[in-house]
């Protein structure tokens, strides 16, 4: 049998930097997920233009060429150590992410470490890093089922909390590399950094390489944020597809909020496993839909359930109408025993499941403490799905498309029959 | 790790990868099934068949079938490709006898009309959902001008017209022919013992019946044509290039891996220093793919309308390199790639589960995770340039899809 106990360690360095690690004894890899509060949603109070694209055009940046090395030598390193990496950003942080061989992992964050704290930063990389945005933008728009999401999120948070990282193709062509510079100096900043690390670890060694690789990183203060206010809450993008894009958007509760496991249950009762309502009845029942699927995203201070399905126009209506149907059939009716059984199971297993892979341990890890300030044992978890009545996720469930207002978006040929809007909520104002 | 191997009576093989340090337990059907193996008159079945499993036995209804994973928490799915159909569950060992039960249960479905027609509009969707997808139209599209009329070249998900057309009674003297037990392997991977393994395979697929269920593998020579799909909405160009590569019986499969990694991984290989770190393309990568006595390399590119002549060139000069100029660096930097990620991926029981059974299936072989990173280990420089004098990648068949018309790139 595998351990059933791992261990978590913590440690915050005086600039601010948290370390969190776990160890994995099951495991021959190590990974680590560095989230820096660099996401695009601060793009606007730190470029005076307010043009979007900044933080993804950054996050490609720092990796052609740091420290000792020119691009080419940076990635032919992290290749020698058979590190899988990613660099992106997404509305909140700008996200790196590595996994490799145990005995790899601080020669990986070396690498990093100089991409954070000494990236080249190189004019005539430039104009070859706004192409490839721009282009991602085009590619974006010849993908419906992802643009549909995107502009649901910009309609649905108030800005910049739905900002996208792809930015606009106005912000990538006027972006002048002072701006990305601005950018990096004040966000890639240690302060409101995580970095969560799990697999096969050296605690003390970890703790001491990394408190040395990043101890010359210097606090900076947080950028202040003036919310705007987004929408519309209804709303059709023409477009002329084989299948109409349906994306509804609901308030939730934030990972911090006493009813999280509520509103995880409801998303997940909704559109989390394959009996789930949604797929049960707009896919097995009626075959309206190959994909129909209820997700839960949390920020600190908002969080939103997304729902999503595509459909051939002449049967959109339907989709959308049996949609919002079975949302406020489980709001008046409420949850079967039976479905918490299912959701506990689902959610359960997948924690477990979790331990076989040190990407998705190190994701938590960090996810965890930028929501919480802590990291939630697996324990914990457990018994707070254990914890969850019929009657609190009913009630919960209850809320939706009353207090909790849906934003609606389509993407298609034709605009789809949309409920009328009511007036704002107190919950969705609160900010 | 320990291996096992038996076979049942009605010819089904059953297999174990056994791993103590997992958490989890993954079980599959490998059914040796897929678009290469339908008449024109059934385009599309297999993928329609692996749904409709989904939808019932006479034991459950298609809500049951998915409310019983559910209940034990079983992550569960299928997939269908031009050769196979994967039929698999992963969950906490001690639900697996009853998560196995439902997945055993489902290969010997009902078939029922009802279910037929709603499944049918379901996969209509999904049709319709992957024409909105440039990248899908064109791979579709690249297939099929490749193989031509060799089965290879059959659509996976078939046409909206071809599915309109099928019927029941097609599906069933279908699942009749191939889902046979001794057409199928079953495979686990991950923490349990082989005892009640076995014993659980018996008592649920014992019964099974069915002869044996060939297969066509006539050898296919690739058309190297040049076509134009015009999307005059789509803001970027996709375009797919497959060109011949070694079978997966081959002992070369490893170097043209490795070769198809040096060549266009998504980071760091030629392909990436040519297009996309100059930012001329935002996709643009190489992958090898071994079918049953046949192989190929597709390339995947896109950009701008506008440049699309100009880097296909660039991909032309990028595979018409001299022999002898790939470095033992770049050797050794595609094997590390390799390696780390086998070793991630064989951490969990799921990751080890697909490569397990298709070994055994085609080959007849168990071979660890050590066994492959050592075949990995053993290409050589020369290796790879027997690969590219056998099967040049230049000039493939391309397929080009979006605003832009042009001619066959004559380089």
């Amino acid at each position: 049998m595998p351990p059933t106990k791992s261990m978590i360690e913590h440690h915050t360095y005086p600039n601010g930097l948290v370390l969190l690690a776990e160890t994995m004894p099951s495991v021959r890899s190590a990974a680590f997920t560095l989230l820096l509060p660099a996401g695009a949603a601060y793009e606007r109070p730190l470029i005076s233009t307010g043009f979007g694209g900044a933080a993804t055009m950054t996050a490609e940046w720092i990796s052609r060429g740091a420290g000792e090395r020119d691009s080419r030598a940076l990635l032919t390193a992290l290749d020698n150590l058979g590190a899988n990496h990613a660099e992106s950003a997404q509305t909140l942080h700008t996200s790196l992410a590595v996994a490799t061989l145990g005995r790899n992992l601080i020669p990986a964050l070396e690498i990093f470490a100089d991409m954070i704290l000494r990236p080249h930063l190189d004019d005539e990389e430039v104009e070859p890093i706004r192409a490839l945005c721009l282009q991602s933008l085009h590619s974006l728009e010849d993908d419906p089922g992802s643009k549909v999401i995107y502009e649901l999120r910009r309609r649905h948070f108030p800005d910049p909390w739905g900002r996208s990282s792809a930015g606009t193709p106005e912000g990538v062509t006027a972006l002048e590399p002072d701006h990305l510079r601005a950018f990096q100096a004040e966000t890639y900043r240690p302060n409101g950094a995580i970095l969560g690390v799990a697999g096969a670890i050296d605690w003390p060694a970890l703790r001491d390489a990394v408190g040395r690789l990043f101890d010359a990183w210097a606090p900076r203060s947080a950028p202040a944020i003036a919310e705007r206010p987004a929408g519309p809450r209804r709303d059709h993008i023409p477009r002329e597809t084989q299948q109409t894009q349906i994306a509804l958007a609901y308030p939730s509760s934030t990972v911090a909020s006493p009813d999280y496991y509520d509103a995880r249950a409801v998303a997940a009762i909704l559109g989390g496993y394959s009996s789930a309502r949604l797929f049960t009845e707009v896919r097995e029942k009626r075959g309206l839909c190959y994909s129909v699927y209820a997700a839960y995203e949390g920020q600190l201070d908002r969080a939103a359930m997304f729902c999503h399905a595509g459909s051939t126009p002449e049967r959109a209506q339907e989709t959308l109408d049996v949609m919002l149907g079975e949302i406020a059939r489980l709001g008046e009716q409420g949850v079967e025993p039976d479905e918490l059984d299912m959701m506990r199971a689902g959610l359960k297993s997948s924690l477990i499941m979790a331990q076989e892979s040190s990407m998705s341990r190190s994701a938590s890890l960090a996810s965890d403490w930028y929501h919480l300030g802590r990291v939630r044992g697996l324990d914990e978890i457990s018994r707070a799905f254990d914890a969850l009545s019929v009657d609190a996720v009913s009630a919960h469930a209850a809320r939706l498309g009353r207090e909790l207002e849906p934003t609606i978006l389509t993407l298609g040929p034709a605009p789809l029959a949309q409920p009328p809007e009511r007036e704002p909520s107190a919950l969705e104002t609160r900010n | 790790m320990p291996f096992h191997h038996a076979t049942l009576d009605n010819g089904l093989e059953v297999i174990a990868e056994l791993d103590d340090r997992a958490y989890s337990v993954a079980a599959g059907f490998f059914v040796k099934t897929g678009s290469r193996d339908e008449s024109s008159d059934l385009a599309g079945v297999s993928h329609f068949l692996e749904h409709m499993t989904f939808k019932g036995t006479s034991s459950r209804d298609a809500l049951k079938v998915n409310r019983d994973f559910d209940k034990v928490g079983a992550k569960h799915n299928a997939q269908t490709s031009e050769e196979d159909t994967l039929y698999h569950a992963t969950c906490l060992p001690e639900y697996l006898p009853r998560a196995f039960e439902v997945l055993a249960d489902i290969l010997r479905p009902s078939l029922r009309e009802e279910d037929f027609e709603t499944e049918k509009q379901v996969i209509i969707e999904e049709i319709r959902m992957y024409l909105d997808n440039p990248m899908s139209v064109a791979y579709e599209a690249a297939k099929t001008a490749h193989f031509g009329a060799h089965p290879l070249g059959n659509s996976i998900l078939g046409t909206v017209e071809s599915i309109q057309a099928l019927t029941a009674g097609g599906m069933r003297g279908y699942f009749e022919r191939r889902y046979s037990p001794a057409n199928i392997v079953l495979a686990f991977a991950g923490a349990a013992s082989w005892e009640p393994l076995l014993a659980m395979a018996r008592q649920r697929c014992g019964e099974w019946q069915g002869g044996p269920a060939g297969r066509l593998t006539t050898p296919v020579q690739g058309s190297r044509r040049f076509q134009s799909i015009i999307r005059a909405d789509d803001h970027q160009q996709t375009v797919v290039g497959v060109s011949d590569g070694p079978p997966l019986e081959s002992d070369d499969r490893h170097a043209a891996h490795l070769l198809a990694t040096i060549l266009g991984d998504h980071t760091s290989s030629r392909l990436y220093w040519s297009l996309i770190d100059p930012g001329l393309a935002d996709g643009a990568e190489v992958s090898y793919q071994d079918y049953n006595q046949a192989g190929a390399f597709f390339t995947f590119l896109s950009c701008e309308p506008e440049s699309t002549r100009s880097n296909l060139e660039i991909i032309a000069q990028v595979y018409r390199l001299e022999s002898g100029t790939v470095t033992e660096l770049e050797l050794t930097q595609a094997k590390n790639k390799v390696l780390a990620r086998s070793v991630l991926r064989g951490e969990r029981p799921m990751g080890r589960l697909s490569s397990l059974g298709f070994h055994w299936m085609y080959q007849r072989k168990y071979i660890s995770v050590e066994a492959e990173l050592q075949a990995y280990s053993h290409v050589t420089l020369a290796d790879l340039e027997r690969i590219q004098a056998q099967w040049p990648l230049w000039p493939p068949t391309l397929v080009s899809v979006g605003p832009k018309t042009h001619e066959s790139p004559t380089i």
